[in-house]
């Protein structure tokens, strides 16, 4: 039987959920008072016990990233990217649409922890509802005392600005977040030397958090690190949200206790997945986004544990499951990853912006019934000069890892599904 | 096709108040423009431009990076499908060429009446609910084609309305920070 | 152990080891792996990469491997600062695949048009392609394709098939033009570089993204299809259409000069140039050049052909005899340093006279500039403050205007502007102060004060609002605390509708300061190496005094003036009275360039005019003989950049015609007029500059040569001569103090000075610039336009105070204070000026 903590959306259900008194009468905002009680050092102490790994996909440490940022240097700002968009990716949304003073609430303790004075809410353009929540839910508590100028007595001041996006993908990355935060087109920088810790949003020590990995805060706040940690798997503590979408029969969000559950009963709980649909078999899945490699049934046993699951070749990324059944076509379902990272390429650099294209090129082709045999290496050569070697983890010769992320669909789908590729070029004219 | 209104002025310097630099407010302006008309139109660019302090080829540098920003007028309603992964493997190619057939247009253009344009789109993080759709960035999930067919007929009979704002207007609760209640700008 | 090694600490290391390809050397802590590893003579190969912009990263063809942790990881070495014990690899497999791989990407989509290619034969990617690239293309699907060739301004072509998105242009126009008016646009595959629409790339810098193109996606239009590269010879030279001096190579192809590159000198132009020296290159090959000598029978009667020997004899006649103060010798600053010596050394030490000027009235008095303490190009950006009292730079001294730009922005060096109106460089400067014409003095007097902290005495001084000149005070103060207190003056003539007294007063105030250091804002070409030389009344070769300079020429020079002599303005003044005589005029057009409205009738009052020139001009009418002189290009010699570094000018064309080298018409006309010079090259005259003028003694062409040499050279100059070489110039701080014209309601004080695309021979007679030529207009702040009720667009007659009047459109500029009214130099505005007043006033009358 899968743990299930409700954690971060234990007011989903709840119909107010997104208003300030619903918030408040749950318990909001009192973290909050609790932090401001304690020094900014001791909060990142806190945090840093707690083990919380970032939420965004990279699921780096938490409270290490704050320690990260020089001692001296201000101002510094918090920059939440809401700009969830990796495909198979939804629960961001649902955290801004559904329990956005969670979020704000988590924004101030961070802030406070790392003595921000102003953070950047940047929320992903195309989500209209999810910006709409949260303005009003940043009127409200700005109304209410808890944002702005001396919150709640204390003396400290700080502004949380709602910023939308306009529809790029690769904004979700935190540099190409932080570009377009400064009114530019949302190209990435290269780290080092940019990382936000030290050169971030207008050259100033910047923190850039996941949505979800904020949402965690209020309740570490209030229940203490151990308690956190005595959640989940000691070396990934916590809950994690998982998008579990495709060939499933009970598709859905599904917060669980974090390292413990196995892919099996994801996909198999009644509660959770409730089994492939028509009684179906896993050909294969995405087991964290679409940049992520894909797993097949012989992972079915593996905890969602970011350490086997990364000593198996693939990740965790951003809790999006994507399941396909036996029916699936798998030159396609590559092929439409593959268009995403193309279309989604921000141009910066030539490997990402030629190989991505050139590589969807080939496909179309391949599907279109004009593939050459040698088409099939083809792709794996061009795959292998975006991202040399195509190991995990990736290596690149481009400047993110969005260039790269388009290998991972290729490498996978050709190395266990190569006679689909073969069928289609043997066969000619025409899919499926 | 014009310069932002006065009211959208006004909106314009309040969104520039929000941030350290002027020029971090080109999303937000661009948006504001493209709520007022429809789209980003190269007066409202020249204007943005003076109000965030560059020039207008760095506003259109910035504003053609984005998907959701227009150079050119669209429909009413932006019908945008997704058929990235999770949708595709539960029809979203099907749904989407089914908008084709039901609206008569091809993906990417605009019906006769001026009233829909069509897109496909990618991941619009609602992946379980799939094959899902936005019109103007309103969620519609598990879309079957008769209720596809269904939407367009009540947009079309002037329903939705309230819940589904004219081309361009994305959030329509706008921040206001009071000015008694801005964070003062000294250091920590 | 023996010594106190007392004090000997171990000297601090200031280089790092870095070892590249198993080779290990010295590098310098922050320095790019990309650029320590060409020093020792590793190329990376790169696109994106440019030494003089800041780093990208973003093309990837300059991975290589660096040792890690957890082994070697690929990183671009352009954006890799080498660090202590660094092992790189930019030869290894991984490498080899990766940059082939990047190859083949950026060839994807690149048409191989390399044969229709103005970059073919010099173009990296084909470079690269052909060292390194894969041979068969796998790519078998479509190309991306754009409209063809899009002019995205008067002078440049972009071809966006051919791009292959380096950044560079772009790059290049936001950070070191200041002028972002292109952009990337649209994404990923999508991306293209492109204007806004209807808003074109008009840069005055736009050739420089052009020279760096890595493909041929930009094409200057003066130069497309002009000559292929591998026909192209080439020699470096000095750009002399302004006083900046930037270096350029110099190609040309069948003995027709077809294109200038910038070169990258550290001291002066960083490889940049503007697009008009860049452009002006059509000039030289002009179809109206002067190419033999020619003459009038009478005043009034056609110019004909003559044979050098009977123009030669006729000039000679028409100054033998000829007391020395009635010759007059105007111009020299389009000339070589030698021909300046030489011309020099024929009017004073042969004819005896000083009534020599090469600045055209538009100056400051040589004599009292030349002695201030000196400033260099590369002290603006070291400098705590600078401060700029000068004409618009970016308007008439492009690449000094980049130079301060990049001080600024990217040295934080805090700029103060004063003058009597915004300017080019106004966005970069932090405090800009605009006074009423003809106060500069008061308003620095009111600037120093309130950096000393002195109370200022009114709400208003010389038209600016006590507020501003107390917080400008204030910063002055502060940024001088700050650093080294280097306060460099660029300082020039800002408006040449008024006085020179003014800026000069001010000039004196400033110099009391004993930190201060100055950049003089010259216009013309060799202007500072003519005046150093002796064309300028009152000064000797070298920068020395007629008075204190005559034991030293004693037993060098034939003969020497008597006593000073006259300026341009008193030089025509005295002509127009009939005190003249005789006039040689060395390239230069007063009747364009002296800003006062009576040229013409002085002129026309001298008895022979003796015009030397490459091209005719507005003058050329009132000529009675006309020598042609090889130009630009044409003749071998140095020149001296506002700074004062010399540096060489090279030969790469033959001169049209019977056209000869200015030095030689100098030794030519001494040798009818008695007196043989002895020289019979450039070269001599160098040497004889070098042993002889002061400020240039130890001057070779060797030391001229590459990036050239600051004169005076603070050693190396040989002492050994007799008697001791004169003192250079001092500053005599002049203690006039000019009247401040009292404001009235009714009139306006005018503003003149030069724009880029003005009234220009060179410009006139380059096809592609001359397109650019704006007309001229009457500039008001749109306030007085209202005040006027006047219409933008519209004619208005201008009045001068003595009743002058010219009609010009209007136009509404912001930029101009209110109370003044602009209008650019040239033909219009010397109609209006007053020479010898403080202030030109102006009235306006409605459309006539
Ligand atoms: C191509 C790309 C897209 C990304 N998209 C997102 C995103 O949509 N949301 C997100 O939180 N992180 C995204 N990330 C990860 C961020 O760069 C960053 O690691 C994260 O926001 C840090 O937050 P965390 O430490 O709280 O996880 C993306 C990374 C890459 C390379
Ligand atoms: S890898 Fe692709 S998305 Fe990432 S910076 Fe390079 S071009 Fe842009
Ligand atoms: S030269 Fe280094 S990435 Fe282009």
């Amino acid at each position: 039987m899968p743990q299930t903590t409700k954690m971060i959306t234990s007011r989903f259900d709840q119909p107010d959920s997104f208003t300030l008194s619903g918030y408040e009468r749950t318990g909001g905002y009192r973290a909050l008072r609790k932090a401001l009680a304690m020094e900014p050092a001791a909060v990142i102490e806190e945090v840093k016990a707690a083990t919380l790994l970032g939420r965004g996909g990279a699921g780096f440490p938490c409270g290490t990233k704050w320690g990260f940022l020089p001692p001296t240097v201000f101002p510094r700002y918090l920059v939440v990217n809401g700009d969830e968009s990796e495909p198979g990716t939804y629960k961001d949304r649902l955290l801004m649409e559904l329990d956005p003073h969670q979020l704000i609430e988590g924004v101030l303790i961070c802030s406070w922890a790392i003595k921000a004075k102003q953070a950047f809410l940047y929320c992903r353009g195309e989500m209209a509802l999810a910006q709409e929540r949260l303005a009003q839910a940043l009127n409200d508590a700005y109304a209410a005392g808890y944002i702005g100028k001396n919150i709640m007595g204390t003396g400290w001041d700080l502004d949380v600005v709602l910023h939308w996006g306009a529809g790029a993908y690769i904004v979700g990355e935190e540099t190409a977040l932080i570009e377009s935060l400064e009114g530019n087109r949302g190209m990435p920088r290269l780290k080092p030397p940019f990382f936000p810790a030290s050169k971030g949003l207008y050259m100033q020590p910047t923190v850039v958090n996941n949505v979800e990995t904020l949402a965690n805060l209020p309740w570490i706040v209030n229940n203490g690190a151990s308690a956190f940690t005595a959640i989940g798997d000691p070396k990934a503590p916590g809950t994690r949200m998982f998008a579990l979408s495709g060939h499933v029969n009970r598709p859905g969000v599904y917060e669980v206790d974090f390292g413990t559950t196995t892919f099996r009963e994801m996909f198999e709980d009644p509660s959770l997945g409730g089994g492939i649909r028509n009684g179906g078999k896993v050909k294969a899945f995405i087991p964290g986004g679409a940049s992520a490699p894909w797993f097949f049934e012989e992972h079915l046993d593996m905890a969602l544990h970011p350490g086997p699951v990364g000593a198996a070749g693939s990740m965790l990324g951003s809790g999006a499951i994507v399941v396909f059944d036996e029916t699936t076509d798998m030159v396609k379902a590559a092929w439409r990853i593959v268009k995403f990272f193309a279309k989604e390429s921000c141009g910066k650099c030539s490997p990402c912006r030629e190989g991505t294209n050139w590589l969807e090129k080939i496909y179309r082709r391949i599907l279109d019934g004009h593939g050459r045999p040698e088409d099939i290496d083809l792709l794996m050569d061009v795959a292998d000069n975006i991202s040399p070697g195509l190991a995990w983890p990736p290596r690149q010769t481009t400047i993110c890892p969005l260039g790269p992320s388009a290998a991972s669909p290729i490498m996978s789908s050709v190395r266990r599904f190569r006679h689909e590729y073969e069928a289609y070029v043997n066969r000619g004219g025409g899919a499926t | 096709m014009a310069r932002l209104n006065a009211l959208n002025v006004e909106r314009a310097k309040e969104l520039i108040g929000h941030y350290p630099r002027p020029k971090s407010a080109t999303i937000p302006l661009c948006h504001l423009a493209q709520e007022q008309d429809g789209f980003v139109t190269q007066e409202a660019m020249t204007h943005v431009a003076e109000l965030v302090g560059c020039t207008p080829a760095e506003v259109y540098g910035t504003a053609s990076f984005y998907e959701m920003f227009k150079f050119q007028s669209v429909g009413k309603y932006l019908v945008g499908v997704c058929t990235n992964i999770s949708c595709m493997i539960l029809g979203g190619d099907e749904l989407l060429e089914h908008a084709e057939k039901k609206l008569g247009v091809r993906t990417g253009s605009t019906t006769s009446d001026g009233l829909f344009t069509l897109e496909e789109m990618e991941c619009l993080a609602a992946c379980t609910e799939a094959p899902c759709l936005q019109v103007n960035y309103r969620y519609r999930e598990r879309v079957t084609h008769d209720q596809f067919d269904q939407l367009v007929d009540e947009l079309r009979a002037g329903k939705h309305t309230n819940e589904i704002p004219a081309h361009g207007t994305v959030a329509r609760v706008r921040q206001s920070i009071p000015s008694d209640r801005r964070a003062s700008k000294d250091v920590f | 152990m023996s010594g106190e090694a007392v004090g000997a600490e171990a000297p601090k290391k200031t280089t790092l080891t870095v070892t590249v390809d198993g080779r290990a050397f010295e590098a310098n802590p922050g320095e790019l792996l990309i650029a320590a590893a060409e020093r020792q003579g590793t190329y990376v190969p790169r696109f994106c990469w440019h030494p003089r912009m800041r780093e990208v990263g973003m093309c990837r063809m300059c991975l290589i491997e660096v040792d890690g942790p957890r082994g070697p990881a690929l990183l671009p070495a352009c954006m890799l600062p080498v660090t202590e014990g660094m092992i790189v690899h930019t030869k290894s497999d991984t490498v080899k695949k990766a940059q082939d791989g990047v190859l083949e990407f950026l060839l994807i989509n690149h048409p191989l048009d390399c044969p229709v290619c103005d970059k073919g034969g010099e173009c990296p990617l084909q470079d690269q392609t052909l060292t390194f690239g894969p041979g068969e293309t796998r790519f078998v699907e479509e190309k991306r394709h754009y409209e063809k060739p899009i002019a995205i301004s008067e002078l440049v072509y972009l071809d966006r098939e051919r791009c292959i998105l380096c950044d560079r242009c772009t790059r290049f126009s936001k950070e070191v033009a200041g002028d972002p008016l292109i952009s990337f646009v649209s994404r990923g595959n999508l991306t293209e570089v492109n204007t806004f629409p209807e808003d074109p790339f008009s840069s005055y810098f736009s050739g420089n993204v052009v020279q760096i193109c890595p493909v041929g996606a930009l094409t200057a239009k003066p130069y497309r299809f002009a000559a292929r590269p591998w026909d192209l010879d080439q020699v470096e030279s000095t750009c002399t259409t302004c006083a900046v001096g930037c270096r350029v190579v110099m190609q040309s192809s069948g003995d027709r000069i077809t294109r200038y590159q910038g070169v990258d000198s550290s001291a002066v132009n960083w490889g940049w140039l503007c697009d008009k020296g860049r452009f002006d290159f059509e000039s030289t090959s002009a179809p109206d050049r002067l190419t033999h000598p020619q003459m009038r029978s009478a005043k009034g009667a056609a110019l004909e052909k003559v044979t050098w020997y009977d123009a030669m004899s006729a000039a000679a006649s028409a100054l033998r005899g000829v007391s020395p103060e009635r010759i007059g010798v105007l111009g020299g600053s389009r000339l070589t340093n030698e021909a300046a010596y030489a011309w020099a050394k024929l009017t004073k030490g042969v004819l005896r006279t000083d009534n020599v000027d090469a600045q055209m009235a538009d100056g400051l008095s040589a004599e009292e500039w030349l002695g201030l303490p000196p400033a260099t190009i590369d002290d603006l950006e070291t400098a705590s403050a600078v401060l700029v009292m000068a004409p618009d730079l970016k308007e008439q001294l492009p690449i000094l205007f980049l130079r301060l730009r990049d001080a600024a922005v990217n040295h934080n060096v805090a700029v103060f502007e004063l003058g009597p109106k915004a300017t080019g460089i106004s966005s970069i400067a932090r405090h800009g102060l605009f006074h009423r014409p003809g106060e500069a003095a008061a308003a620095i007097r009111a600037l120093l004060g309130a950096a000393a902290g002195t109370p200022l005495a009114d709400h208003n001084i010389a038209g600016i609002e006590a507020d501003a000149l107390t917080a400008a005070g204030a910063a002055l103060k502060a940024e001088l605390g700050k650093g080294n207190g280097k306060f460099v003056v660029i300082f020039g003539r800002p408006n040449l509708a008024e006085s020179a007294a003014a800026t000069s007063e001010a000039l004196a105030v400033l110099a009391a300061r004993p930190e201060t250091t100055f950049l003089p804002a010259l216009r013309r070409s060799n202007l500072r190496g003519a005046l150093e030389l002796g064309l300028a009344p009152g000064v000797m070769p070298g920068r020395v005094s007629l008075a204190d300079s005559r034991a030293w020429f004693a037993g060098r020079w034939p003969a020497m003036p008597e006593a000073k002599g006259k300026d341009t303005n008193a030089i025509l003044h005295a002509a127009a009275h009939g005190e003249i005589d005789v006039v040689i005029l060395l390239g230069c057009d007063p009747v364009a360039d002296v800003p006062d409205h009576q040229v013409k009738e002085a002129l026309a009052a001298i008895k022979t005019v003796i015009a030397v020139d490459t091209l005719p001009n507005a003058t050329t009418p009132f000529a009675d003989i006309v020598l042609p002189a090889a130009g630009y290009g044409e003749v071998n010699g140095t020149t001296t950049n506002l700074e004062g570094r010399v540096t060489r000018l090279a030969a790469k064309i033959s001169a049209p015609g019977t056209a000869r080298p200015d030095w030689m018409i100098a030794v030519e006309l001494a040798s009818h007029l008695g007196t043989e010079f002895g020289v019979e090259s450039a070269d001599q005259l160098t040497a004889e500059i070098g042993r002889t003028a002061r400020s240039y003694l130890g001057l070779t062409v060797a030391l001229a040569s590459g990036d050239g040499v600051l004169m005076p050279l603070t050693q190396g100059a040989d002492d050994d001569s007799a008697p001791a070489p004169p003192a250079l110039l001092r500053l005599v701080p002049t203690t006039v103090t000019t009247a401040a014209p009292s404001p009235d309601a009714y009139s306006l004080r005018l503003v003149v000075s030069h724009v880029m695309y003005g009234h220009a021979t060179m410009v006139a007679a380059s096809a592609s610039l001359a397109k650019l030529i704006v007309t001229t207009t009457l500039q008001l702040h749109p306030g007085e336009v209202e005040r006027h009720a006047l219409r933008e667009g519209g004619l208005v007659k201008i009045v001068n105070q003595a009743g002058a009047t010219v009609t010009l459109a209007l136009r509404a500029n912001p930029s101009v204070p209110r109370g003044t009214a602009f209008i650019a130099a040239g033909p219009e505005a010397a109609q209006l000026i007053e020479n010898g007043a403080g202030v030109t006033k102006i009235r306006l009358e409605g459309a006539p």
